[in-house]
C-alpha cells in the first residue's frame, strides 16, 4: 500500500485538526468546566410527587447566594410555572420527568438537556441580562409537545 | 409487474445463456429493491413537505392525521425504508455483478420479501396512528406491538440479504484462492458485517420493547433502551454513508472514464468505517443524565476517528478526477473541473452530493464535540445536518446512481435525461436553501420535532419564523425534484425503449499499483472481531455504570 506524499500531508492536516479540536474542548472541560449535563442520579418516576425536593418544585436560595430550581416535566408542561430569577445569580436546575422523555431548553442561553424518566438532570446557568426567557421542551413527548413551554423571568 | 429485464439476446442456444438468464433474474430482484425504495422516498417526501408547511404556519395539519404521525412516517420512510432498500438493492447488485456466476436468487427474494413484510406491518401501524413515536421510538412512549414487530422483521430481512451477500463473497474466496475479493463486493461485505454488528443493538432493544408493549412486562428500563438504540443509531448513519461511498469509489469514475484511485486504500476506508461505526453512539446522548461525562468524552474521541476514512475518500475522489483528466491531457484546476461530465445526471447527482457532504461533515464535527452539542442538540441545526448528509450526499448519490442502474436493470434507455439533470440541480438548490435555514434556526434555538414553533407569540420564538419559511420553500423545491426523479425512474420502465448498450455496466477498475493488495484487507472475519471488541470496550463501562445503579423502570404510555 502506497501513500502518496500529498495524501500523507492531507491526512496529517485532518488528524491535526481533530487534535486541535480535542485539545480545545478538553481544556474548556477541565479549566472552565464546560462539560455536557451528565448528572448520574436515579429517582422513581412513579413517585416524583412524593420525593423531596421534587414534591415542592420551585426556586430555593442557598447559603452561598446561588439558587437551585427544582422542575418537574410532565405531559405537556413544566412545574413550576413562570419562574422568577434575580439577575446575575447562578441557578442550578434539577429536572425530572413523571412520564416520558422530555427536553429542557432555554434557547440562546446554553441551557439544553434531556429529561429522562427515572433520572435527575442538572444544568447550571448564570443569567446576566434581565428579560423574559422562553423555556421549551425540545424532545417529542406526545400530541401536545408543541404546547409544552414556559417562561423564566430574570429581574 | 411484467419486467423482462435484459430482453436483448436471451437465446437458449447461446452458450452464455445460463449466465445471462441468471443476470436477468438478478436484475429483477435489484429493481424490486430500488423501486420499493423509490416508493418510500416519494411518500416520505410528501410527508416532509407537509411538515415544512406546518412549521412555517402555511397550513394547519388536521388532528385526524396529525403532524407527529406525519413526522413518524417521514422519518421511518426516509431514514429506515428508502435508504435500507436502496442499499440492500445496490449492494446485492454490486456483489452479484462483481462476482458473476450462475446463481439462485431465491435467498435474495426471501430477504426482500421479509423486508417488505416488516415495512408493511410497521407502516400500517404508523398510518393507523398506533405508533406515533417517531423513528427513534424512544421509550416509554408505547407503540403497538405490531409496529415494533414490523421493525424487527424489516431488520431480519436485511440479515437475510446480508447472508446472501456474504455467502457470495465466501463462494468467491473458496473458488479463487489467493485472489482479492472484487472491490465492490468487498465494500458491500464490510457494510453488511458492520450492519449485522450494529443491528444487534436494535434487536436487543426490541426484545425489551415487544414484551412490554404486549403487557407481559409492566415497565421498561428507559436508559437501557436509549443506549441500545444509539448503539444502532449511529452505525445506521454510516450504513447510509457506506452506500454512497460504494458508488463514489466504484461507479462515479465510470462516468468520466476514470479509475478507482487506489484499491488497498478503498478497502482500508471501508474497514475503518466498519471499525469506527459502533463505539461512538453515546455522542447522540451527550445531554442525557445517567451517562457520566468521562464516557461521553471517550465517545467523542472515537467519533473523531472518522476523519480518517472521510479525508481518505475526499482525497481519492479528487485524485481520481485529476488522474483521469491528466490522461486526457487536461491539467489545472479549472480544466479538470470543467472536463467532468456535468451533463450526465449520474455524475452530477453524486458530485453535488459530494459538495453538500463538505458542509455535512463539518456540521457533524460540531455535533460530536461534547460540550458544543449543548448549542445544537435537538434544535433545527440537527435537522439541517442530517438533511445535508443523508438527504444530500446519500440520497442524491443514490438518485444519481439510479439513473445508471435503472437503465441497466430494465435494459431500457433513460427517459428524459435532461429532466434527470435538472432534477439533480434542483435538489441541490432546494437542499442548500432548506438546510441553511434549518442550521440558522437551530443556532437561534428553534427546537426540532415540533409541530408549531410560535409558542403563543413568545418573543424568544419570533426570530425563527423567517427561517421556517425559507426551509418550507427549499422543501418545496425538493418535493418537485423528487417528483421529477419518479417521472424519470418510472418513465424509463414505461416508455419501453429497448437499448442494448444501456444494459452494459462495469464497475470502475482500480489504478495499477506496483505492489499487490495485501490479503489482510480481505480478512473480514478478523476485522469483524476487532469491531466487536471495540464496541464492547466502548460500551462495557457506561452499561456497567447504569446497570449497577438502583434502577426505576418507567411504566410508559400512549401520549398521542
Amino acid at each position: 500500500m502506497h501513500l502518496h506524499r500529498f495524501e500523507r500531508i492531507w491526512l496529517a492536516f485532518g488528524l491535526g485538526m481533530m487534535v486541535v479540536f480535542l485539545a480545545a474542548i478538553t481544556t474548556a472541560a477541565i479549566v472552565d468546566g464546560f462539560v455536557p449535563p451528565s448528572h448520574v442520579q436515579t429517582i422513581d418516576p412513579t413517585k416524583v410527587s412524593q420525593t423531596p425536593p421534587f414534591d415542592h418544585p420551585g426556586l430555593r436560595k442557598l447559603a452561598d447566594g446561588s439558587y437551585e430550581a427544582y422542575y418537574v416535566a410532565h405531559i405537556f408542561g413544566f412545574d413550576p410555572h413562570h419562574l422568577a430569577v434575580p439577575v446575575n445569580s447562578r441557578v442550578t436546575f434539577y429536572v425530572t420527568s413523571t412520564d416520558v422523555e422530555h427536553g429542557f431548553s432555554v434557547p440562546e442561553t446554553g441551557i439544553n438537556a434531556m429529561v429522562t424518566p427515572g433520572w435527575v438532570t442538572t444544568v447550571s446557568h448564570t443569567f446576566h441580562s434581565p428579560g423574559k426567557y422562553l423555556l421549551v421542551c425540545n424532545e417529542y413527548c406526545g400530541a401536545g409537545h408543541h404546547l409544552m413551554a414556559d417562561e423564566i423571568e430574570v429581574k | 409487474m411484467d419486467v423482462t429485464p435484459s430482453r436483448p439476446a436471451l437465446d437458449r442456444n447461446d452458450p452464455g445463456f445460463a449466465l445471462r438468464y441468471s443476470v436477468a433474474s438478478e436484475n429483477l430482484l435489484v429493481l424490486a429493491h430500488i423501486y420499493t425504495g423509490t416508493a418510500a422516498l416519494t411518500l416520505g417526501a410528501l410527508f416532509g413537505l407537509l411538515q415544512g408547511f406546518s412549521r412555517a404556519n402555511f397550513i394547519v395539519i388536521p388532528s385526524w392525521f396529525d403532524y407527529y404521525r406525519i413526522l413518524t412516517a417521514h422519518g421511518v420512510f426516509m431514514a429506515l425504508v428508502f435508504t435500507t432498500f436502496f442499499i440492500t438493492g445496490l449492494m446485492t447488485f454490486a456483489t452479484y455483478r462483481s462476482i458473476p456466476r450462475v446463481r439462485s436468487v431465491r435467498l435474495g427474494w426471501i430477504g426482500y420479501g421479509v423486508m417488505l413484510l416488516g415495512t408493511v406491518l410497521a407502516a400500517f401501524e404508523i398510518v393507523a396512528g398506533n405508533a406515533t413515536v417517531l423513528y427513534t421510538m424512544y421509550a416509554p412512549l408505547k407503540a403497538s406491538p405490531i409496529f415494533y414487530l414490523g421493525a424487527t422483521v424489516l431488520v431480519a430481512g436485511t440479515w437475510i440479504v446480508a447472508a446472501d451477500i456474504l455467502a457470495n463473497v465466501a463462494w468467491f474466496r473458496r473458488n479463487n484462492p489467493g485472489q482479492r475479493i472484487p472491490l465492490p463486493a468487498h465494500g458491500s461485505a464490510c457494510t453488511f458485517v458492520m450492519w449485522i454488528i450494529a443491528t444487534i443493538g436494535i434487536v436487543l432493544e426490541m426484545l425489551l420493547l415487544i414484551p412490554w408493549s404486549l403487557g407481559w412486562t409492566s415497565a421498561i428500563d428507559v436508559s437501557l433502551t436509549r443506549m441500545l438504540f444509539w448503539y444502532f443509531g449511529h452505525p445506521l448513519v454510516y450504513f447510509w454513508i457506506m452506500g454512497a461511498y460504494l458508488i463514489w469509489y466504484n461507479v462515479v469514475p465510470t462516468t468520466y472514464g476514470g479509475k478507482v484511485f487506489s484499491d488497498p486504500l478503498t478497502r482500508l476506508a471501508f474497514i475503518l468505517l466498519l471499525l469506527l461505526s459502533t463505539p461512538v453512539g453515546i455522542h447522540h446522548q451527550f445531554l442525557e443524565p445517567g451517562v457520566s461525562a468521562g464516557w461521553k468524552w471517550l465517545h467523542m474521541l472515537l467519533t473523531y476517528g472518522v476523519v480518517l476514512p472521510s479525508f481518505m475518500t475526499a482525497f481519492a475522489i479528487f485524485a481520481s478526477f485529476e488522474i483521469a483528466a491528466r490522461r486526457a491531457g487536461r491539467t489545472g484546476f479549472v480544466a479538470i473541473v470543467r472536463g467532468l461530465p456535468w451533463t450526465d445526471p449520474a455524475f452530477t447527482g453524486a458530485a453535488l452530493g459530494m459538495v453538500l457532504f463538505i458542509f455535512g461533515g463539518f456540521g457533524g464535527i460540531v455535533n460530536a464535540s461534547y460540550s458544543m452539542d449543548v448549542l445544537v442538540h435537538n434544535t433545527m441545526w440537527i435537522v439541517g445536518h442530517f438533511h445535508v448528509t443523508v438527504g444530500g450526499p446519500v440520497a442524491l448519490t443514490f438518485i444519481g446512481a439510479a439513473y445508471k442502474l435503472v437503465p441497466t436493470l430494465t435494459g431500457r434507455k433513460l427517459y428524459a435525461p435532461k429532466l434527470a439533470l435538472a432534477q439533480t440541480w434542483l435538489w441541490f438548490a432546494g437542499m442548500v436553501l432548506m438546510s441553511t435555514a434549518m442550521h440558522i434556526a437551530g443556532l437561534l434555538g428553534s427546537p426540532r420535532r415540533t409541530a408549531d414553533v410560535t409558542y403563543f407569540g413568545a418573543a424568544g420564538a419570533q426570530s425563527w419564523h423567517g427561517e421556517m419559511v425559507a426551509a418550507a420553500i427549499g422543501g418545496t423545491l425538493l418535493f418537485i425534484s423528487i417528483l421529477m426523479f419518479v417521472i424519470v425512474a418510472v418513465g424509463t420502465r414505461m416508455r419501453d425503449e429497448v437499448a442494448p448498450e444501456a444494459v452494459s455496466f462495469t464497475f470502475a477498475p482500480a489504478e495499477e499499483e506496483g505492489i499487490p493488495t495485501s490479503p489482510a484487507f480481505d480478512a473480514l472475519g478478523r476485522w469483524a472481531v476487532v469491531a466487536l471488541v471495540l464496541a464492547v470496550l466502548a460500551y462495557a463501562g457506561p452499561l456497567h455504570d447504569q446497570l449497577s445503579m438502583q434502577h426505576y423502570p418507567a411504566p410508559g404510555m400512549r401520549t398521542w
